[in-house]
């Protein structure tokens, strides 16, 4: 019977388990620890504890099934028009890894119409194999479809790992399919690994807004499915000399669809949308007024970037929610992330932290936004964005 | 038209601060929430619930004391509460979960519309709402930002994606994940808080949906937690100071001196 309990005469009351408890569970109670009905039994509290006096029995588990049969690592190939979407070249990268490191085969799924030239690229960037499952009604994403074709090809062939990017699409065909398969899926890794001991893939993953991170396993069933945060793999370089093998799978190619996609309508005029984008400068209440917001806009002209926000101008109705950084907009990782006027929350961090240079203009010295930030700058953004502006301009001239 | 919100109770992160020293969360002081999400999905759920007639059913899988929750929700405008509560339930992730909430929803019976927040705010998965749908084997569509028409038998909404929205038409009955920009939350009124005061919330036990309990809860989950930790914030942090001039200037500088986008735009 699975459970878990203080084995009394171990625990010395040094409340480490208390502390490592995500969902405050455990109390003190005559100096030992105790664990309440608050308990969700995800073991956070195990490995916290240095004296072993946890002991936590997991049981048997349903639907597990035999884990020799499945090999190979799978990344699905998210396209536009034809054109594979960087994420997909993003989880060739990490799979190549971690197909290296098992000693299998990478393999790219795209679902679509007109792939041939998709095909090819994907196998410079790394896939041995390609399923392709081409047709004219594939042409865009479609739930019903497209989760049936996939699910056709993961029962059949019987891959070991399934990896499909953390966006719109990804995030909503990869549970459709785990729920369909009954296996497991762990969302939006940062970070995938493959255990040396048992081959098992380690995922791990940012959690309570960035503040947790979790390690996360998938023993019993297979395939072991993730998806994976945008910006976060390297892709590996093109090499044109690659070979390998374009499979055009048989499968049933659902005709008579219940889900209809009407339309599909581009809003974000920019060149580059957030999540793509390399740079993003980013303001905050802190600029003041809507209307300068247009420095934020200028700027990230210059550089080539995009324009984010934070919550709070959002919710004032200065920019649109589309733009908005954070825990409850966007989550992105570009090269350079300029914060300016923003005072850097919890869960504005959560959303941004992951990138690799962020730079600070505030006029509080306080701010919680310079303990991220790797070049800070104390002084108004009034003052100092046309500044930057007119620098960035000369130089790039 | 019956609609059915599944809402989620999560710690309020507001108040979550970390020890360094212990690499733990400080958990004094933080309150339970209902996901900031599933707000925006229990005022859609009551909007057409309102126009269209019919009921409004908050259901939850949590322990007993998210019963005082779902009350609050009764407050803004729905009618009924049903809370899944077992230790069977325990250790669930998000298959599990998915399972648990579609047995309750079949035990809630005719239903039309299944509205779920786009993630919770602890573990950010946004997994529930699709394999919710699928469990259910009824379509689904996530980030809906507005529902441009809903009748019997059929919804067309508009799904937020990276670059904008695609418009969608599924049959009913569907399940839908919606994005805080599909409306602005009502405040409880007066009315509506007595009324929440007076409403039971009614509580299942995994029998009592009928659930298989080796689908539910540790047994039912594929995925197991096997450590946690917090992560490190190591930056090298620079202050730039001096003037206004000077500070945009070495700013400049050292940004076009490292191996950047910025960089490589200038050579194009
Ligand atoms: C459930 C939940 C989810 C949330 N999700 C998000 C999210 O996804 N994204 C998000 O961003 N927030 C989110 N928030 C809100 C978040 O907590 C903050 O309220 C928000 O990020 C603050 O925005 P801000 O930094 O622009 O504004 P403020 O906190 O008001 O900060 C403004 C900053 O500008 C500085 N400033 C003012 N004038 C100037 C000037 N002239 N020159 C330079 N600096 C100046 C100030 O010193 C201050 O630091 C969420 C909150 C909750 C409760
Ligand atoms: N235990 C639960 N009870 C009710 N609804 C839930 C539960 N867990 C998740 N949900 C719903 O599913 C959505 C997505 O949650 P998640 O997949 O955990 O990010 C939430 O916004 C809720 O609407």
């Amino acid at each position: 019977m699975a459970g878990i309990r203080i084995l009394k005469d171990k625990c010395v009351g040094c409340k480490l388990c208390v502390g490592a408890c995500p969902f405050g569970a455990i109390v003190m109670i005559d100096k030992k620890a105790e664990i309440t009905d608050a308990c969700t039994l995800c073991g956070a509290c195990v490995s916290a504890c240095k004296f072993n006096a946890i002991d936590f029995e997991r049981g048997a588990v349903a639907n597990a099934v035999d884990v020799s049969k499945y090999s190979g690592i799978w990344v699905f190939a998210e396209q536009k028009d034809g054109e594979p979407e960087s994420i997909a070249y993003e989880l060739l990268g990490v799979g190549r890894e971690l197909a290296d490191a098992r000693n299998t085969a990478l393999s790219a799924v795209i679902i679509g119409s007109n792939l041939d030239d998709a095909c090819r690229k994907l196998i410079t960037k790394g896939a041995d194999k390609v399923y392709s499952v081409d047709d004219a009604s594939l042409e865009k994403f479609n739930d019903e479809s497209y989760s049936g074709i996939f699910s056709q090809l993961i029962y059949k062939n019987k891959p070991e790992i399934v990896l499909l990017g953390a966006t719109t699409y990804g995030r909503s065909l990869a549970p459709r399919v785990a729920s369909r398969i009954n296996t497991g899926l762990t969302a939006d890794c940062t970070k995938l690994e493959i255990d040396p001991t048992d081959g098992k893939l380690l995922q791990t993953r940012p959690a309570f807004g960035g503040n947790l991170m979790a390690t996360i396993v998938c023993p019993n069933h297979r395939p072991q499915m993730a998806t994976v945060r945008h910006k976060v793999m390297k892709e590996m370089e093109a090499d044109e000399s690659r070979v390998g093998e374009i499979i055009r799978p048989e499968v049933n190619i659902p005709r008579d669809l219940v889900v209809k996609v009407k339309d599909v309508v581009k809003t974000i005029t920019e060149m580059v949308p957030l999540t793509e984008a390399d740079i993003i400068v980013s303001g905050g209440r802190g600029m003041g007024d809507p209307k300068n917001f247009a420095l934020i806009s200028e700027l990230a002209e210059v550089l080539g970037g995009a324009v984010g926000a934070s919550r709070a101008t959002v919710d004032a109705g200065w920019i649109e929610y589309s733009h908005q950084v954070g825990q409850t907009g966007q989550t992105v990782g570009p090269q350079v992330y300029f914060a300016c006027g923003i005072s850097g929350a919890i869960q504005h961090l959560a959303g941004m932290s992951s990138s690799d240079t962020i730079i600070a203009i505030n006029k509080n010295p306080d701010a919680p936004i310079f303990k991220v930030a790797n070049f800070g700058i104390v002084g108004d953004v009034m003052e100092v964005l046309p500044l930057l502006i007119k620098e960035f301009k000369s130089a790039l001239k | 038209m019956n609609v059915i919100v599944c809402v989620k109770q999560v710690p309020g992160t507001n108040e979550v601060k970390m020890n360094k020293e212990t690499n733990t969360i400080i958990r004094e002081g933080v309150e339970a929430i209902i996901n900031p999400f599933d707000t925006y999905a229990v005022e859609e759920g009551a909007r057409i619930k309102e126009e269209t007639g019919g009921k409004a059913t908050v259901l939850s899988m949590g322990i007993p004391s998210v019963a005082e929750l779902l009350k609050e929700t009764i407050s803004v405008g729905m009618d009924e509460a049903v809370l899944l509560s077992d230790r069977a339930f325990a250790g669930s992730d998000s298959l599990a979960t998915s399972y648990a909430l579609s047995m309750g929803i079949k035990k809630i019976g005719d239903c039309d519309l299944i509205i779920c927040g786009k993630q919770a705010m602890d573990g950010d998965t946004a997994q529930v709402g699709p394999g919710l749908a699928e469990k259910l084997g009824i379509p689904h569509t996530t980030y809906v930002r507005k529902i441009e028409e809903i009748k019997d038998g059929y919804i067309r909404c508009q799904r937020m994606t990276e670059d904008g929205y695609e418009v969608i038409e599924m049959p009913l009955p569907a399940v839908i994940t919606v994005v805080k920009e599909i409306n602005e939350p009502r405040l409880p009124s007066l009315k509506g808080k007595m009324k929440a005061k007076k409403t039971e919330v009614t509580v299942w036990t995994a029998d009592d949906i009928g659930a298989d309990k080796a689908l539910c809860g540790l047994s039912g989950s594929p995925t197991q937690v096997v450590k946690t930790f917090v992560p490190e914030h190591n930056v090298d942090s620079e202050m730039i100071v001096g003037t206004p001039e000077e500070q945009a200037r070495n700013l400049a500088r050292k940004l076009l001196s490292m191996q950047f986008a910025i960089q490589v735009q200038e050579d194009e």
